[in-house]
């Protein structure tokens, strides 16, 4: 039985605000349930005595000095944006909050 | 039936740093849109967060002000959702590593004293700020990446008189230790609110709904009251109530739905991987541990024991670190305890509340007070000579003394000056000294007063009174 469901990648496809047709999303349920299918094969090791990693580098408490650099110019920073006004990006309306 | 209400409080508190907490940008309140920003803050791709170290000490400062464990090992998570107020579309946030756990406050609400439990305490990032034009929006975003600490408390509250005392506690903490201003009209302190309905003796918690847009310690406290009102009325009428979030209405003082929650959100938290893990070790808690100054209720408690003021007096003049050590450097200069209480209490307070300023920004400083207070006590300056001092002190500056000698407002006790002035007076007035033998006292206060009027309010009151008495008694 297979891993992933076709509701499962729907769900996630809207969290990430995605339009996919059925058939994609068919598409896309075959392949993650054989890309969960290839990292389950971690499960075979032995991690009896492993401790839990949160990251691949074996680093920690990389920090910086609480010094304020000047932010960037308000020009530079909307000169991407498709409009705005008032030195802000304007954006369709908000609903809800 | 018997209702019991059950409050949890959700409080964001922005920290004072000079400088974001993933990015240089500067962290500061009110600058010109979009001026306090850098490319990770604009979320642009290929940049990396990399976390301020102040941070870090500001939010265990806190976490330890609050009486909660410091994690030793942390690290911090994404959340993921969509709003134009983040350009990343996940905030960085902790999820099950927060800084710090199992925290507590006490309050005092109409005479009793109840601990509040305080879940946890996590390290954030603030999201820029939208501001809603008919059919768009606009979007700034230095607010991004301030940083947070978010205090979540248990659901011990069953007031939201109990709620209201809480916010204050929680802010008189956090304004001591110095992490933040903690002032809710700039956005600095905001609070969502928790509430459900049980009846008594029930231990599962009834549905709750999420009270929004709590603009004031004032606010939430009448957002709760509607709402445990409409709960139960409709809890009492057979209803059921909806998981929601409600907008509380300032004009209205009513609460409004805003949505209804169906099943959990789904934010997909996942660790961090552009920051690494955070390892805070024994020396690093000391070291802040170290910092925290003396809190607002070992305070009050050293106020009442060592200075004998009463428990009132010791709360009101803890609330604000700032009135503390006003009030504590104005005893230390050799002001008495009790009268340089009875002056913030009194005078300082009302001025402040009048002019709408606070104690950093008048003139009045403790020398000043103290000077004022020590001469009062020496009988130098009547109590009403000392309103006119206190007016120059607190407007000009300066010491007691200097003004009382320029102004020339010494109070006179000197008989002889006095009698002098007496005898004037009663010349003057010989139809109060019949009035006065013909059994009518208050004709003596008209005398008195007419010689305070004649030394400018500077005759010593007690003197006058004694002078008086027996000049009437000789005509």
């Amino acid at each position: 039985m297979s891993r992933i469901q076709a509701e499962q990648v729907k769900h996630v496809a809207n969290l990430a605000r995605l339009a996919i047709t059925e058939e994609e999303a068919e598409k896309f349920t075959k392949q993650l349930d054989a890309i969960i299918t290839f990292a389950e094969q971690l499960n075979e090791l032995d991690t009896e005595n492993v401790k839990p990693t949160y990251h691949v580098l074996d680093m920690k408490n990389v920090l910086r000095e609480d010094i304020p650099v000047p932010g960037l110019p308000q020009e530079e920073v909307l000169k991407n944006a498709p409009e705005h006004q008032d030195g802000q990006f304007k954006v369709p309306a908000i609903l809800g909050e | 039936m018997e209702f019991e209400t059950v409050i949890g409080l959700e409080v964001h508190v922005e920290l004072k740093t000079d400088s974001k907490i993933f990015s240089s940008s500067p962290n500061h309140f009110g600058a010109e849109p979009n001026t306090n920003t850098s490319v990770i803050d604009l979320g642009y791709p290929g940049v990396l967060p990399v976390l301020n170290k102040k941070v870090v000490d500001y939010g265990m400062k806190a976490a330890m002000a609050l009486n909660c464990e410091i994690a030793t090992h942390t690290k911090f998570d994404r959340k993921n959702y969509f709003y134009p107020d983040n350009p990343k579309a996940y905030q960085i946030s902790q999820f099950d590593q927060p800084i710090g756990e199992h925290g507590w406050i006490e309050i005092e609400v109409d005479g009793y004293t109840k601990k509040i439990g305080i879940t946890r305490i996590h390290l954030e990032e603030d999201a820029g700020k939208l501001n809603h034009e008919k059919g768009y929006s606009l979007v700034d975003i230095n607010r991004q990446g301030t940083p947070l600490i978010e205090i979540v408390s248990e659901p011990d509250i069953r007031t939201p008189d109990e709620a209201y005392a809480y916010l204050e506690k929680l802010k008189s903490v956090i304004q001591y230790t110095g992490v933040s201003d903690c002032k809710m009209e700039e956005g600095s302190l905001r609070c969502d609110a928790n509430i459900s309905i049980r009846p008594v003796g029930q231990k599962e918690f009834g549905t709750k709904t999420e009270l929004k847009n709590l603009n004031s310690f004032n606010f939430v406290r009448k957002g709760l009251e509607f709402e445990e009102k409409r709960q139960r009325e409709i809890v009492s009428s057979g209803g059921r109530i909806e998981q929601e979030t409600r907008r509380f209405d300032e004009a209205t003082g009513t609460t409004i739905l805003m949505r209804v929650k169906e099943g959990s959100d789904d934010y997909r938290y996942f660790p961090e991987p552009d920051l690494l893990e955070l390892y805070i070790d024994e020396d690093w808690k000391a070291r802040i541990r170290a910092e925290i100054p003396e809190l607002p209720n070992e305070r009050q408690k050293r106020y009442v024991e060592e200075w004998g003021l009463p428990v009132y007096d010791a709360k009101v003049l803890t609330v604000t670190k700032e009135t503390a050590d006003f009030f504590e450097a104005t005893v230390k200069i050799g002001a008495d305890p009790k009268q340089a209480s009875n002056w913030m209490m009194g005078e300082v307070s009302a001025y402040l509340n009048a002019e709408g300023k606070e104690l950093h920004q008048v003139a009045l400083t403790p020398e000043g007070l103290a000077s004022m207070i020590k001469l009062i006590s020496n009988g130098t300056i009547s109590s009403k000579i000392a309103k006119t001092v206190f007016k120059e002190l607190i407007e000009n500056g300066g010491n007691a003394e200097q003004i009382v000698k320029e102004k020339g407002l010494v109070q006179i006790s000197d008989e002889g000056t006095l009698l002098k002035i007496i005898t004037e007076v009663l010349d003057a007035n010989p139809k109060s000294i019949e009035d006065f033998k013909g059994g009518k006292a208050k004709a003596a206060g008209s005398l008195v007063g007419q010689v305070m009027k004649a030394t400018k309010g500077q005759a010593n009151p007690q003197v006058v009174n004694k002078l008086l008495q027996q000049e009437l008694q000789k005509r």
